[in-house]
């Protein structure tokens, strides 16, 4: 099966050659387990566990979130959504509504139409209705928007709006879309539902592998669609400013300035007169990159109106027509050779895209950084395809905190080391040892053309197995076997891919992947930094103070960062695929080293030494051999503007666009321990040992919290989460009463630790660690239950393992509770 | 619809507003108030970030008339505080890195409170059964529950209880 998209064939092969290109200098400093503090407590550099700057004002209620925004005259918006997921729509009649009072206006994609913004491009250069002239694709798709004076009003103005549709056959299988019997976006020219074929690896030579391999393991899996679910859901208020001419977006966006250059090329606004302001934001998780219609609808509103215009969707809009994550069916196959080591692996995958292909990866990897697919282990053939379908559902394709389809990469070859090792009848730790790629061997080629930077499998395995005392429960597994009690030990050992660009490979829609820092130094040895990426929880103003304390030695408390802002922030790409550290927390350090350049100068012609005579000591430049004699960087700063030298521009500042040599990649092993009640089928997770490698870290704190969060996120799609959809394509999971969250009561207490190998090529030797735990944890908790069940003829589950999944599999298996 | 006087009593400050009888809890406090830091996360009773005491007894306030809370007093996440003196599970919090993106922090809080004026001393047990009811995508939990416990301990030595 061979098909390209038209406008897109790519010669991977050629790019992963030239990807792989990536000079390593200076070289990979060992493993390490001790955080590297470098900065006394009162300034706070890295290393240090600081409270986080941001958090007064959210425990305090007074964060600023788009729905606390309120502005005078402010109108609201809500959207008639459908009740099919396919259909011709005849007629829409809104009279009723109009005359309703309060109600300001209704407007449908006739009227968008009339300015040529019925359609939007989305990130992966494929068109997506904003609001429909013809047919609807997908169940709850925006089929027109009322405009009202309160948001009750626009409430009940959309139930009187009357829409006569003629119901189309849906296609919602996948597999089925593939026999182009029903065609979902028959707006264009092919009249097929396969949107692109990708394939990466050598063919032949995997092909050979398996020719001659001793042992093959084969499996389907299916990693279903599921829903980032922040807890805030998206939303905008648009003040277009009739006098001015200028549109402030207020808008929950994890990519401020790639929104703000996409709407102005859309709608022709000059970019100059579109403000967007990425206020507190409430989790995003990849779900607050794609542009929804909505947003665009609000934005028109205004427009039209000229009144700022609110619109939030509520909980059921966001898990019904949001952009979601994973949908790829696998069947994957795995060789060994006759001494358990592997050899190759052949995958064939299936993406479920829904009505278009919106997916949140870099424009030119349609199955974003999949081909990481070969994971931890060191072996030299693997192939991998991926087609991608249209079915009648919503677009998308996001992250839900991974970076562009790491996990379900991850989840495969994890769960396929495992039914390789059981069916070798290897210990699953022992087999992961032998065909681990070793730590003298980064920086690492894969066979997939990706080069890993820095790594140190072995160690943070062996961690986390004394951690959990992996010998010691194998042993109590045996014993339970015995009294028919049912335990699983699950490892995971992931290598995760994180930080784009390079700009030469990474875009979006032609923007460059960089990011960018800007620090001003104020004349009192105080700053403010402003980055173009946008926290969501992560906790930037932060770590992104500590990167500039380490650098400049200004007290971490004495740095204010911003973000978010388009008029006012540098231009970046924005928070997701957890790239800000490897990207804007470069930027930071590079912005300070400028900076430091800059202050030397200064300093030299202060104490009136030449600059070679002056070295770096925490926060000041000292005379070499004579360190009493020292500027402080307050007492550069101050001089900056008071005292510059002849000839030298005044002022402190410096700002950087940070286009990284390679991706980073963090890795892990993580080992869980599950308890299965044979009776109900529920699974508890008893334990659950992390360890994790990101490299250098800001603030241990933070990096804590975020794998606590992110193993969380991971938990979720393992046992709970999953969005469903009837034969008709109507969504089953639209609220949080059938779409399931772990709450505190599900989650288990996380045991973490960390191993530190630093990435060469980053400025700080740190990688990003956001997802990381997404991405590992979902294969250690199926590995766990599939090793509790082995025993039984249980080979594979495919998540979520719910109660009834496990119920199922043991009364097949004769278990009767 | 019919329209309604109602006077509630939040965080020690009477509003009398008059509201629809179906304008909800969360809306009075949000947009009539405007005390926004209670918030909205699914409408339907599920994830707990609208939580606020309605009489000393935990409401989720997307799912209550403003109407019926007449003449009762609220307490919301603003009222946590005595001036710029945090309180103990708002120190906690911020302690323990209880929070991440901050949004269902303002439920979850009330929720801890709510759990810590009925059991001083909660397992840890009793904390992650007491705050079932709230949702967070951030922080996994473990953070939260040694936010309590370090609210719980302060509380107790404040009050002289041990």
């Amino acid at each position: 099966m061979t098909y390209h998209r038209p406008d897109k064939d790519h010669h991977l092969e050629d790019r992963f050659e030239e990807h792989s290109a990536v000079p390593h200098d200076p070289p990979i400093e060992a493993t390490s387990d001790e955080v590297r503090v470098r900065t006394p407590d009162n300034i706070s550099g890295m290393g240090h566990r600081m409270k986080r700057k941001e958090d007064p004002r959210f425990i305090r209620g007074m964060g600023r979130y788009v729905d606390d925004v309120k502005l005078p005259d402010m109108l609201h918006m809500d959207i008639v959504r459908s009740p099919y997921a396919h259909a011709r729509i005849k007629e829409i009649d809104a009279s009723a509504a109009l005359e309703m009072p309060g109600v300001v206006a209704v407007i449908t994609g006739k009227d968008l139409e009339a300015h040529k913004l019925h359609w939007m491009p989305t990130l992966m250069n494929d068109t997506q209705m904003v609001l429909p002239t013809d047919k609807v694709v997908y169940y709850a798709q925006e089929v027109c928007a009322v405009i009202a004076t309160d948001r009750y009003i626009a409430a009940d103005a959309i139930e009187q709006i009357m829409v006569d549709y003629e119901p189309l056959d849906p296609v919602v299988d996948p597999f089925e879309a593939l026999e182009d019997k029903v065609i979902v976006r028959d707006d264009k020219e092919l009249k097929t539902n396969r949107i692109w074929h990708w394939e990466a690896g050598d063919k032949a030579a995997t092909d050979e592998a398996f020719k001659n391999a001793a042992h093959v393991v084969k499996q389907s899996m299916h990693i279903p669609r599921i829903h980032v679910s922040s807890i805030e859901t998206c939303g905008m208020v648009a003040n277009y400013n009739v006098a001015t001419e200028k549109m402030q977006l207020y808008m929950t966006s994890q990519a401020p300035h790639a929104h703000r250059t996409v709407f102005s090329m859309v709608s022709g606004i000059p970019e100059q007169k579109i403000q967007i302001i990425s206020p507190d934001i409430g989790g995003g998780f990849g779900g607050k990159v794609p542009v929804y219609p909505g947003y665009v609808i609000c934005a028109v509103a205004s427009l039209l109106i000229g009144k700022p215009v609110k619109w939030i969707e509520d909980r059921s809009e966001n898990l019904q027509a949001d952009s979601f994550a994973r949908d790829y069916h696998i069947t994957a196959e795995l060789a060994a050779d006759a001494d358990g080591k592997i050899v190759g692996l052949r995958v064939d995958t299936l993406a479920d895209n829904g009505c278009a292909d919106a997916a949140a990866n870099p424009s030119k990897f349609p199955a974003g950084l999949y081909s990481i697919c070969t994971g931890s282990y060191d072996f030299k053939a693997a192939h991998v395809n991926v087609d991608a379908v249209y079915t009648n559902k919503p677009p998308g394709g996001v992250a839900y905190r991974c970076s562009f389809r790491v996990t379900e990469a991850v989840h495969m070859i994890e769960r396929m080391v495992d039914i390789m090792a059981h069916d070798l009848k290897v210990d699953p730790a022992e087999f992961r040892k032998k065909n681990f790629i070793k730590a003298e061997d980064f920086p690492y080629k894969s066979p997939t053309g990706w080069v890993y930077d820095s790594g140190n499998y072995h160690a943070a395995l062996q961690k986390a197995l004394d951690q959990i005392d992996y010998d010691g429960l194998r042993k109590e597994q045996e014993e339970a076997r015995k009294q028919g009690r049912l335990m699983g030990i699950g490892i995971s050992s992931f290598t995760e891919v994180v930080g784009a660009g390079p700009s030469r490979d990474y875009d979006i829609l032609g923007i460059k992947m960089f990011d960018s820092a800007e620090i001003r130094i104020h004349p009192t040895g105080k700053a403010i930094a402003r980055f173009g990426t946008k926290s969501q929880g992560q906790g930037h103003e932060t770590t992104y103070a500590q990167i500039v304390a380490e650098e400049l030695g200004l007290p971490a408390s004495d740095v204010e960062v911003e973000e978010g802002d388009t008029d006012t922030a540098p231009y970046g790409l924005g928070t997701y695929a957890s790239r800000s550290t490897p990207t804007a927390g470069a930027a930071g350090a590079l912005a300070a080293r400028k900076i430091r350049a800059k202050a030397k100068k200064i300093a030299a012609y202060l104490l009136e030494v030449g600059e070679d005579d002056l070295e770096w000591n925490t926060d000041r430049f000292q005379v070499k051999g004579s360190p009493d004699q020292s500027k402080t960087i307050q007492e550069i700063a101050f001089a900056a503007y008071t005292n510059h030298p002849p000839g030298m521009e005044a002022g402190l500042e410096a700002i950087d666009y940070y286009d990284p040599p390679n991706l980073t990649f963090p890795f892990g092993s993580y080992v869980c321990v599950v308890d299965i009640d044979t009776g109900t089928g529920m699974i508890k997770v008893r334990r659950f040992v992390a360890i994790d490698d990101c490299g250098h870290i800001i603030n241990p704190m933070i990096v804590e919290g975020q794998v606590h969060g992110g193993l969380t996120m991971g938990l979720a799609p393992a046992l709970f989460e999953q969005i469903v959809y009837d034969e008709n394509g109507t969504c089953l999971t639209g609220t949080f009463s059938d779409y399931l969250l772990p709450t505190a009561v599900e989650s288990p207490k996380w045991e973490t630790g960390h191993t530190i190998t630093p990435s060469p090529h980053h400025p700080l030797g740190a990688k990003g660690v956001g997802e990381s735990p997404t991405v590992g944890a979902p294969p250690a908790i199926a590995n766990a239950v599939v090793d509790a069940l082995w025993h039984l003829g249980v080979r594979h589950l495919d998540i979520p393992i719910t109660p009834q999944k496990v119920w199922k599999a043991l009364r097949d298996a004769g278990i009767q509770g | 619809m019919s329209r309604h006087q109602v006077s509630i009593t939040i965080n020690g400050k009477a509003y009398t507003r008059e509201v629809d009888a179906r304008t909800l809890l969360v809306h009075f406090i949000r947009e009539e108030v405007g005390l926004t830091g209670t918030h909205i996360g699914c409408d339907t009773t599920s994830c707990g970030a609208c939580t606020v005491l309605l009489d000393g007894k935990s409401v989720k306030s997307c799912t209550v008339f403003a109407v019926t809370a007449n003449g009762k007093e609220l307490l919301t996440v603003e009222g946590l505080a005595q001036g710029k003196e945090l309180h103990p599970i708002q120190e906690g919090f911020w302690e323990k890195h209880g929070l991440q993106c901050g949004y269902c922090t303002p439920g979850m809080m009330i929720s801890a409170k709510h759990l810590l004026d009925r059991n001083a001393n909660p397992t840890e047990a009793q904390i992650r059964e007491g705050l079932s009811g709230n949702l967070c995508r951030c922080t996994g939990y473990n953070n939260i529950v040694e936010a309590v416990q370090y609210a719980a301990e302060k509380m107790r030595s404040d009050s002289g209880a041990e």
